[in-house]
């Protein structure tokens, strides 16, 4: 791999089960944009054993070049399956720029590529851009939980990779008549290569909602809700608007609500068209994985609480009393 | 069982304040503490040993003062702490940092497991314990819930967003924890008085004589910071007001209905 | 807080507060409502180690000093005090052993307790309170075993020790010389639990009767010489009674930190009242007490490292404190006004825990007797 000769923009299709996921076509319009600042073409790598949804959706969401890998070793993400498959890949074809879904498996897969490809990776970046003298992509991230923001630069090597949050950029709109080259390597990685089985999936059970990365509408609620229960109070706001629930931190380590429905630094990154926070006192940490929303509704007790310097509509006053209130007006409206 | 964890001593992000005018952060005040995700990969190996026996080794790089998160990792039960600490590894970046703490490893080794935490709260990057597994050529499984032993057979729950794998694979393995991991024990009080009168070994340059030095400190680290800013935070905010719940109600629907949000 | 802390003892007191606050504070509202605490709270402690202490390190405890370990159930005690004294409780049967036992008796008392057990202190009967002497509990030898009979009453962890001193007569005739000690195992037949008493304040600590009948234990059994249990139970009443000022301490710091955040928040007229000048006369007040009320304590601790029984000390120690956390505790639910005098808000258990103090471990009027009585000793 030659800093001189590596070119295109690659974008990992991480697959669930045969079914694409978000992030790769999230991260396909931001490695269009990536793709043009460095005039270079964009393209998508596929791997697993059930390819063609995933490959019609790379397509559809604007690769102009397919690599894929197919496969009953790579039904499930094993990092020495996929590692193997990428990284000759990546000997191959020589790519410039690698953007990865900052998910489990992807963080996964990048850090490992990263190594054995001696080459730097920025994890969770919630910006890119190019600078087009260098070449060189600027990767910005948080850091120190939100308090802070770099940006990066992997200049001395290639390919240069990040990976970047579900959530973080939007799709962008699929167009069905897009025929990118679709290019299939036999990369089989024989079964002693790896070492890890997976041998039971539990599909997860205690959150049967709506995830918040699908939702248009999250109503979240902090430290001021005081119990498991009350959080119905909001369910019924998520409900009428026909969205979901959410959570700062404080409300999973108190143990009302779990980990899945957490948003912030350590949970999910969202951008809901409205996201109301509700006795959340706006930590960077929260703010960092929701600042993007459309509109942001924060409803507080303390008017000197941080998240009204985000909020695009500020309501001093108790969540208990505005939310059912809200409730009702907005039933009422609907019956009318 | 021989285990190794790794753990990194960090400011406590929650209480951590930026200069908006030098944009660095303010750090004197901050306490530090240990990562708390290589506090729940502490507990796993903990765990481990008391399930299996064996040993627990805690190797932390960073500065003398690093050396406190090693002592509370002894206080907890953890066997070993060894502080690996020169300028010559200053400025690593999670590449350089996997590497060097792989040499340690090596040196301190053979281990069955090494474990780590999902992500350090000031770097955030989950990052440079899944390197080590590279650099080490060991199995890695990331957002690992718990692990058991059945013979010479590993089997071990990791938590992906989709639900729960069931995994097994064979020893060496490298594992990282998350909060859902576990709930860290407190230290005993005989084990605390311990862990703060015993000897932590420092690793510097010279105890690895064969590492390869263009891996570490600054020059090692592929990736560079280029600048770093506050985040912005602009109060575009509009008051929503009224004299009862159901006004600000009333008032709040009007104002979003007419910015075509509702 | 004008201690001296070396970095040990910050670390280890760092180390019981975050315990403290995450494990135990969130149930003690409701345990102080029912008047019981959950075994798994207490096992928090157990995990920490908190029960072996003072064991002495030949006997596989701790062996921390008298002036460590106060401090530790001073910051326990600032979450609950009756939490705390379960565990002192055990260390006042503890003391007893150690002044008076052999190494076996240490070694097995260390061994009963060390897997996470409570131990409990039985002197005191419904007609022996002030005056242990006319206790009416026998031990009659028979053979190489006595045969313990008696009802005690008041004892601190009576439901949940698994062992207990004992105090009984074996010659009633010789009044306080007649009395001698006996580590009893708790599940010896013949030994009933009476029920938890309700009290005023420290509600999660168990306290019940215990009545032996015909409790047999073997005459190796006995802590010391025959009839000497009268003075060691003196003795050791003389290090526990300094001891557990440290808790009347830890419930004072509790009383004024509450109040100082409420004076500060709560307004009136216009401003916070702690700008009234009674308001801070009263915090000052408090806090004085509690200085010195802390460094008594501690003081005192040191003498009992040094090896000294402070006879004087002890009293002065259990006196001052107790009156003074009277006091403050009362002073702190004024502060909070109305709210103080609801069981919503923490203070009005403080004032309820720390009445106890300046009953137990004798009473405050007989302390000032044994003061008056050393006075006249040393005086030549």
């Amino acid at each position: 791999m030659s800093f001189e000769t590596c070119k295109d923009v690659w974008v990992f299709i991480e697959c669930f089960q045969g079914e694409p996921k978000s992030v790769g076509l999230e991260l396909l319009g931001q490695g269009r944009k990536l793709a043009d600042g460095l005039k270079q073409q964009l393209c998508a790598v596929v791997i697993g054993k059930d390819v063609d949804a995933a490959v019609k959706a790379a397509a559809a969401y604007g690769a102009e070049k397919v690599y894929v890998v197919k496969g009953d070793e790579y039904e499930n993400y094993s990092a020495d399956a996929y590692g193997h498959a990428f990284l000759k890949l990546c000997e191959k074809y020589d790519p410039n720029t690698i953007l990865v879904g900052a998910t489990v498996n992807g963080r996964d897969l990048g850090s490992k590529l990263a190594v054995s490809l001696h080459t730097g990776l920025t994890a969770d970046c919630t910006a890119l851009s190019v600078e087009e003298e260098s070449g060189n992509v600027v990767w910005e991230r948080p850091a120190f939980g939100g308090n802070l923001y770099a940006q990066i630069l992997c200049s001395e090597t290639r390919p240069q990779m990040g990976t970047c949050r579900p959530g973080a950029f939007k799709k962008g709109q699929p167009n069905p008549d897009n025929k990118p080259e679709i290019i299939e390597e036999a990369i089989p990685t024989p079964a002693e290569q790896i070492r890890t089985k997976v041998v039971e999936f539990i599909k997860a059970a205690e959150d049967q909602g709506m995830r918040l990365d699908e939702a248009d509408v999250i109503v979240s609620g902090g430290r001021a809700m005081k119990n498991a229960e009350n959080f119905a109070v909001l369910q019924e706001l998520a409900d009428v608007l026909g969205g979901t629930v959410g959570c700062s931190r404080a409300a999973v380590d108190a143990g009302w609500m779990p980990q899945s429905r957490q948003v912030g630094q350590t949970g999910s990154t969202v951008s809901p068209k409205i996201y109301f926070a509700c006795g959340i006192s706006g930590a960077v940490q929260h703010v960092a994985g929701m600042s993007e929303s459309g509109t942001i509704v924060a409803i507080n007790k303390d008017d000197t609480a941080p998240i009204f310097e985000v909020a695009d509509y500020c309501i001093v006053g108790d969540l208990f009393e505005v939310v059912p209130a809200l409730v009702k007006e907005l039933k009422a409206r609907q019956q009318a | 069982m021989n285990i190794v964890v790794c753990i990194k001593q960090v400011p406590d992000t929650t209480e951590i304040k930026i200069d908006p005018v030098k944009n660095t952060l303010i750090r004197q005040g901050v306490p530090s503490i240990m990562n708390p995700f290589d506090k729940n990969a502490l507990e796993t190996a903990l765990q481990l040993k008391d399930a299996y026996g064996g040993k627990v080794v805690a190797i932390a790089m960073g500065p003398q003062q690093a050396k406190a998160v090693l002592r509370e990792a002894i206080s907890m039960g953890a066997d070993e702490g060894y502080l690996v600490t020169d300028r010559a590894f200053g400025g690593s970046d999670t590449y350089a940092t996997s590497y060097i703490l792989s040499q340690a490893i090596e040196k301190l080794g053979p281990f069955d497991v090494i474990l780590g935490g999902k992500q350090a709260i000031d770097g955030d990057t989950g990052q440079t314990a899944p390197s080590i597994a590279e650099h080490l050529g060991a199995t890695r499984l990331t957002y690992v819930l718990d692990m058991k032993v059945e013979g010479d057979k590993v089997i071990a729950r990791r938590q992906v967003e989709e639900g729960i794998e069931v995994i097994e694979t064979k020893f060496p393995v490298l594992c990282t924890a998350t909060k859902e991991s576990n709930k860290p024990r407190y230290a005993t009080v005989s084990r605390k008085l311990y862990s703060l009168r015993c000897d932590i070994p420092e690793l510097t340059i010279a105890d690895f004589p064969n590492i390869d030095t263009t891996k570490i400190g600054l020059k090692g680290s592929p990736t560079k910071v280029k600048a770093t800013f506050t985040p912005k935070r602009t109060a575009t905010g509009v008051n929503i007001e009224g004299n009862s719940p159901a006004e600000i109600a009333g008032s709040l629907i009007d104002k979003l209905a007419e910015a075509k949000v509702l | 807080m004008s201690l001296l802390y070396t970095d040990e003892q910050k670390e280890l007191l760092a180390m019981v507060r975050e315990m403290a606050e995450n494990e135990i504070k969130p149930y003690v509202q409701e345990a102080d409502e029912k008047g019981e605490c959950p075994r798994e709270l207490f096992d928090w402690g157990f995990k920490m180690g908190l029960h072996m202490l003072e064991i002495p390190e030949e006997y596989g405890g701790t062996g921390l000093s008298y002036e460590t370990t106060a401090m530790i159930f001073e910051e326990l005690a600032k979450v609950d005090a009756g939490y705390a004294i379960s565990f002192v409780t055990s260390f006042v049967a503890l003391r007893n052993v150690i002044l008076a036992g052999t190494p076996e008796q240490g070694k097995y008392f260390a061994d009963v307790v060390k897997p996470g057990r409570f131990a409990a202190f039985a002197l005191t009967e419904p007609n022996a309170g002030s005056d242990p002497g006319a206790m009416r509990a026998t031990a009659v030898k028979d053979g190489d075993d006595y045969i313990l009979n008696g009802n005690k009453t008041f004892i601190t962890n009576g439901a949940l020790a698994s062992i207990m001193v004992g105090f009984f007569k074996t010659s009633p005739e010789k009044g306080n010389r007649g009395i001698s000690a006996f580590i009893v195992d708790a599940d010896a037949p013949g030994i009933t639990i009476g029920k938890h008493e309700n009290k005023m304040g420290l509600r999660l600590s168990n306290t019940t009767d215990v009545t032996f009948e015909n409790v047999r234990v073997k005459a190796s059994a006995m802590l010391g010489e025959e009839g000497s249990g009268f003075k060691l139970a003196l003795n050791a009443l003389n290090l526990s009674r300094a001891f557990v000022a440290t808790m009347a301490v830890g419930i004072m710091q509790r009383a004024l930190d509450e109040s100082v955040k409420y004076a500060k928040e709560r307004k009136q007229f216009g401003e916070p009242i702690i700008n009234f000048q009674m308001v801070q006369q009263m915090l000052a007040d408090m806090a004085i007490k509690i200085e010195a009320s802390r460094c008594l304590v501690n003081n005192t601790m040191r003498m009992m490292d040094n090896g000294s029984l402070v006879r004087k000390e002890g009293s002065i120690t259990k006196t001052f404190v107790s009156d003074c956390a009277q006091e403050v505790t009362s002073n702190a639910v004024q502060i909070f006004g109305g709210y103080g005098y609801s069981k919503e808000y923490p203070v009005e258990k403080l004032m309820r825990d720390c009445k106890v103090f300046q009953i137990f471990e004798g009473a405050n009027q007989v302390q000032r007797m044994t003061i008056a009585g050393e006075l006249n000793r040393e005086y030549k």
